[in-house]
């Protein structure tokens, strides 16, 4: 009974969808979580932004299909879990920003993704009331969107539950052994048998690849999120500036399902390590910004802060695939703060490498995302 | 017009105070100047503030404490809690109708840096605990900065127009809340070592040791040595069907809309809960002109002290104990409530229901600390201390004399070359906690001459006034000091001091001294919405309310200083001594309607989130299913991510894992901010709330 064609290692943004994705396909499955419950690490505090378009193929297709699947979801399953195609927009408020988009937009249009250039005037009538001056104008990729994490882990938890996926919560992996053809999972609580493993660990990747010996250079980073009080839809898309301030990098925010400004920002000097706790110079940092970004927020109430983190790999891109030392062995780590809208299509990918049913497609992703690469590249507009 | 004020009050003084003009809808309305919205909005009859945008229910007062946002209103444009937003003159404001629009600005703002305070001590909470813990550290030359939400310093105090318990000595014993809380407020502001800040509201402890702080629309940081944690409690809301319509709200936010801001907050009253806060703001409603309809108490007798209780069934206030809420009745606002008996494991018995008409229920069922200070300085290693509510729930001199306390400890930790804490102290605190004990039979004194007080307490209460003021000791604590049996001794000599000065208004005088075959009883009495006048027959009841006979009432006499009247009744040799007071309250006001309404709604269609608009049949089929993590009902729910943060909802989600025997359950995560502060002000804007 205790014996798994698969474990999968987190119950969170990349594991639940996984787990549904194996289940559906009839593949013996058990999720171990350290937490009570799916999504209760990293999952929750995404800000839920879901978009494709990206700068390489790898992500552009696993994010192509996270879209569809959360943007069908209601019409297919009935329960709605927050999806608005709002899209993105990166705004640009100097020459060269405005240059390194639109060189940018040239690969991504490549990639046959739907992402155009707004004039200044067309930008202010999709974010009105943002501060006009110097602005350039924005790209604008409209099929991108947002979606409840919280919600959306739920569903596919239920769903995989309805598949026939089970999961372990409050139960600490210490350690992986090999047993014959199989693996020995431990727990604090149990002991699980399975063919192939998949870590799907956030933050904690780094220490599970140890227990097999797999090297990851995965490093959480800590990053500070908010959202307010609920208010009538008043702008369109999610906005990232992208220009650098006084100790920050970027910081992006949008007006979710419900009608609640959400944001977050990247701290600069990153800020290592797992410490969920909240800082009191977070609100100052970010909301200065926004109000001179935007200054209509200012009479926005600000409801809830958190802090999470971002499992970061040297250049931005997750590492997903077979071990090659123990090949039973699967990594889908290191999303680097896209977990929640890579997951769904992710979990499908998984699937496939598990049945040993990769696509063309599917090997091309999985380049990108190859542990063995070098990791010198960054990723554009992380 | 605002008809809905207080035009007399037995204890406060009601003053003639500045209009100015405000628009609701479009409408010119008059506010006093400087009240809150919400106060001005009761004040014009005006209860319903708008409408949840998920359902569509009416929305109004709920906290009166700027804790949740169900009283939100747009002023000028701008969505705010009216409860805590002066009204201005010509301000237009309007009901909350669904999502509210963010407004257009015109420029851009001008932002200031965040400003950083270091300070010794911070104090959160200005009321009793607060108050004397920060005069005990600064008498030892220490700073502190004393932080409250209010514009005065007071905490609860400050809508106290009753007599207080406990000890002279020890804490204002037999002086009202408001003059307490007056007296300590202005210690507190005449010391140099004390930084008052009012209208200040603590919105976080971040792991870096650093206290967030909304200040007077500002938004600063306080870097404290130690904190201490005086915010006091909140009061615990309750399941039924009906209990999201307008006009149901905690006997706190019924308190300061009354006795704060001086407003008829209700015509007919019903109230929940049987403990000392319920049975006071009866009390304190008769004092307003406001008709009790009828209190309940779900145990088969009340928690709160027998003085209390008796009062208010000697005015005629019926109290229904082994009784529940079945439901709140009306379409948007409460026009009734149905009430039933239940047994001993608290399910209601069918065919006992009674229904009542009334406007406003108030929910009175309980106190819970505020611990997220503690918990949050806790977690962030710093120096922390707890006094008051915020410590442990007790009466507010219990709460002052656990300050006086605190306070030393700090100025010891921090330095201050003083003894410890007497270990009398310890006891004296103690005892001043006590809920109340046992009921010893009521026994009178023998003489039939002369003048001598009857006391109708008879219960071990910490409450000793009557035995302090007797200028000739003639009533002396049997037993224990301060929770001991007050017993007359001889040699009254009819001063009436221990009549006016009693909490319970438990103490007569039986004066056989004119004519001792019909003597007089001296009552006290502090109604005075209900006049009473020489020559009026007035019904003469016993301890427990049970009508005796009218008698005439022959004099009446006012203490200037403790405002509580002395009437005098000619009554007989056989009555005198039993006479406790006189009923005020009509018994038509309590009777029930002719049928009971049953609600149409289950038990399940209750509101258990009042600001995501979850039931409890919604979370009990997620519990049925397994789930024991509150974090995971909140994701799927939303139950606990509105405006309150949890604060009503967590009680009542835990009370149906209780019902469904699951013991184990995981605590929801605290996270910033405790209350909504606008993005603009954490960007260094000044504004906010006050805009």
């Amino acid at each position: 009974m205790n014996n798994f064609d698969v474990i999968v290692i987190g119950a969170g943004s990349v594991g639940v969808p996984t787990a549904m994705s194996l289940a559906e396909n009839k593949i013996k499955t058990l999720v171990i979580d350290i937490n009570s419950s799916p999504g209760q690490d990293n999952n929750k505090k995404a800000i839920g932004g879901v978009r494709a378009t990206h700068s390489d193929f790898g992500k552009i297709s696993v994010s192509q299909r996270s879209i569809e699947i959360f943007s069908t979801w209601k019409e297919k399953f009935g329960d709605d879990i927050g999806w608005i195609s709002n899209g993105y927009s990166y705004p640009a408020y100097n020459e060269e920003d405005e240059k390194k988009l639109k060189d940018l937009m040239k690969i991504q249009k490549s990639f046959n993704l739907d992402i155009k250039w707004l004039s200044k005037e067309e930008y202010l009538e999709l974010v009105p009331g943002i501060n006009s001056k110097g602005l350039r104008g924005s790209t604008y990729s409209q099929y991108d969107g947002s979606c409840s994490p919280l919600l959306a882990i739920n569903a596919f938890y239920f769903k995989s539950l309805e598949y026939g996926a089970q999961y372990k919560f409050e139960e600490r992996v210490i350690d992986i052994a090999k047993a014959n053809d199989k693996f020995l999972v431990t727990t604090n609580k149990g002991k699980y048998y399975s063919k192939q493993i998949i870590n799907a660990a956030g933050g904690y990747a780094k220490e599970i690849g140890e227990m097999v010996g797999c090297k990851l250079p995965v490093n959480p980073d800590n990053h500070e999120a908010a959202i307010s009080e609920p208010m009538k839809r008043f702008f369109g898309p999610m906005v990232v500036d992208m220009r650098p301030g006084k100790d920050s990098k970027n910081y992006y925010f949008y007006q979710n399902s419900e009608g609640q400004v959400v944001f977050c920002i990247t701290p600069d000097p990153s800020i290592e390590g797992i410490d969920s706790d909240s800082t009191s110079g977070f609100f100052p940092s970010v909301a200065k910004r926004m109000v001179e970004l935007y200054p209509k927020l200012a009479a926005i109430k600000i409801r809830r802060s958190w802090r999470g983190q971002y499992p970061m790999t040297p250049d931005g891109f997750p590492i997903v695939g077979r071990f090659k030392a123990i090949p039973n062995y699967i990594n889908a780590v290191g999303m680097s703060g896209q977990g929640f809208m890579l997951g769904p299509g992710l979990g499908e990918l998984l699937t496939r490498i598990v049945m040993n049913t990769e696509t063309e497609n599917d090997l091309r992703t999985l380049k990108s995302f190859d542990l063995y690469r070098d990791f010198s590249g960054m990723e554009a507009f992380k | 017009m605002d008809t809905f004020r207080l035009t007399t009050h037995p204890i406060l003084p009601v003053e003639d105070k500045n209009k100015v003009t405000f628009y609701w809808e479009n409408k010119p309305l008059k506010a006093v100047k400087g009240e809150k919205i919400a106060s001005a909005l009761f004040a014009n009859g005006i209860k319903i503030f708008g409408h949840h945008e998920k359902d569509n229910s009416a929305q109004g007062i709920f906290c009166a404490n700027g804790q949740c946002s169900k009283c939100t209103v747009i002023a000028n444009g701008v969505p705010v809690k009216s409860c805590m937003t002066a009204v201005k003159e010509n301000m237009i404001v309007m009901p909350a109708e669904g999502l509210p629009e963010l407004p257009d600005v015109e420029k851009e703002p001008v932002l200031e840096d965040i400003e950083s305070i270091k300070t010794d001590v911070l104090i959160i909470g200005g009321g009793p605990a607060g108050l004397s813990a920060s005069l005990q550290i600064a008498e030892n030359n220490i700073k502190s900065i004393i932080l409250d939400d209010k514009e005065k310093l007071g905490g609860k105090l400050v809508l106290q127009t009753h007599k207080f318990f406990g000890s002279v000595e020890d804490s204002y014993a037999g002086t009202r809340g408001i003059e307490i809380g007056e007296l300590l407020a202005n210690k507190v502001n005449e010391n140099s070592n004390i930084d008052v800040w009012t209208e200040s509201t603590a919105i976080f402890v971040f792991k870096d040791k650093k206290v967030g702080v909304f200040s007077k629309g500002k938004y600063k940081i306080i870097e404290p040595k130690v904190i201490l944690n005086a915010a006091g409690a909140r009061e615990k809301f309750l399941r039924f069907p009906g209990n999201t319509l307008a006009g149901i709200y905690g006997a706190g936010a019924f308190q300061t809309l009354v006795n704060r801001d001086l407003i008829k907050a209700s015509e007919r009253l019903f109230i929940v809960g049987g403990g000392n806060v319920g049975l006071i703001a009866g009390y304190h409603a008769l004092q307003a002109g406001i008709e009790v309809v009828g209190l309940i108490e779900a145990m088969p007798k009340c928690g709160g002290y027998k003085v209390h209780a008796d009062k208010l069934k000697r005015f005629g206030v019926p109290i229904y104990t082994s009784h529940t809420i079945v439901s709140a009745n009306g379409e948007e606002s409460v026009d009734s409530v149905t009430i039933g008996q239940i047994d001993d494991k608290f399910n209601l018995i069918p065919g006992t229901e009674k229904s009542f008409k009334c406007d406003t229920i108030l929910i009175a069922v309980g106190l819970e600390s505020v611990k997220e200070f503690t918990d949050e300085a806790e977690k962030a290693g710093m120096n922390i201390f707890s006094a008051g509510d915020a410590e442990a729930i007790a009466e507010a001199s219990s709460a002052m004399f656990n300050g006086k306390i605190v306070g030393l400890k700090i100025a010891k930790f921090l330095g201050a070359e003083i003894n410890d804490v007497p270990e009398s102290w310890y006891e004296k605190a103690q005892i001043l906690k006590k809920h109340p004990g046992e009921i010893s039979k009521l026994e009178y004194p023998k003489d039939e001459k002369g003048i001598m007080p009857i006391i109708n307490c008879i219960q071990e209460i910490p409450c000793n006034p009557c035995s302090t003021v007797c200028p000739v000791n003639a009533i002396q604590m049997q037993g224990d000091p301060i929770t001991g049996k007050p017993v007359y001794t001889g040699g009254c000599i009819g001063c009436g001091l221990c009549v006016v000065t009693c909490p319970g208004l438990a103490i007569t005088l039986s004066d056989y001294r004119k004519d001792a075959d019909n003597p007089i009883v001296k009552i006290p009495y502090e109604i005075g919405n209900i006049i009473v006048n020489i020559g009026d027959k007035v019904d003469c009841v016993d301890i427990d309310g049970n009508f005796i006979d009218k008698f005439e009432v022959v004099n009446i006499e006012k203490n200037k200083k403790k405002l509580t009247q002395i009437v005098s009744v000619k009554a007989d040799k056989e009555n005198v001594k039993k006479i406790v007071a006189f009923k005020v309250q009509a018994d038509e006001i309590s009777k029930p309607l002719d049928n009971p309404i049953i609600p149409t709604k289950m038990k399940d269609d209750a509101m258990v989130c009042l600001c995501e608009r979850v039931t409890a049949g919604e979370i009990r089929k997620l519990i049925k299913e397994g789930i024991y993590d509150l974090n995971q009902i909140k994701a799927i729910t939303r139950a606990g991510m509105g405006p309150c943060g949890a604060k009503t909802c967590d009680n009542l989600i835990k009370q149906i894992f209780r019902e469904e025997g699951i013991s184990t359950i995981v605590d929801n995560t605290r996270r910033p901010l405790y209350v909504e502060v606008p993005l603009g002000v954490l960007a260094g804007k000044e504004g906010g709330e006050n805009e």
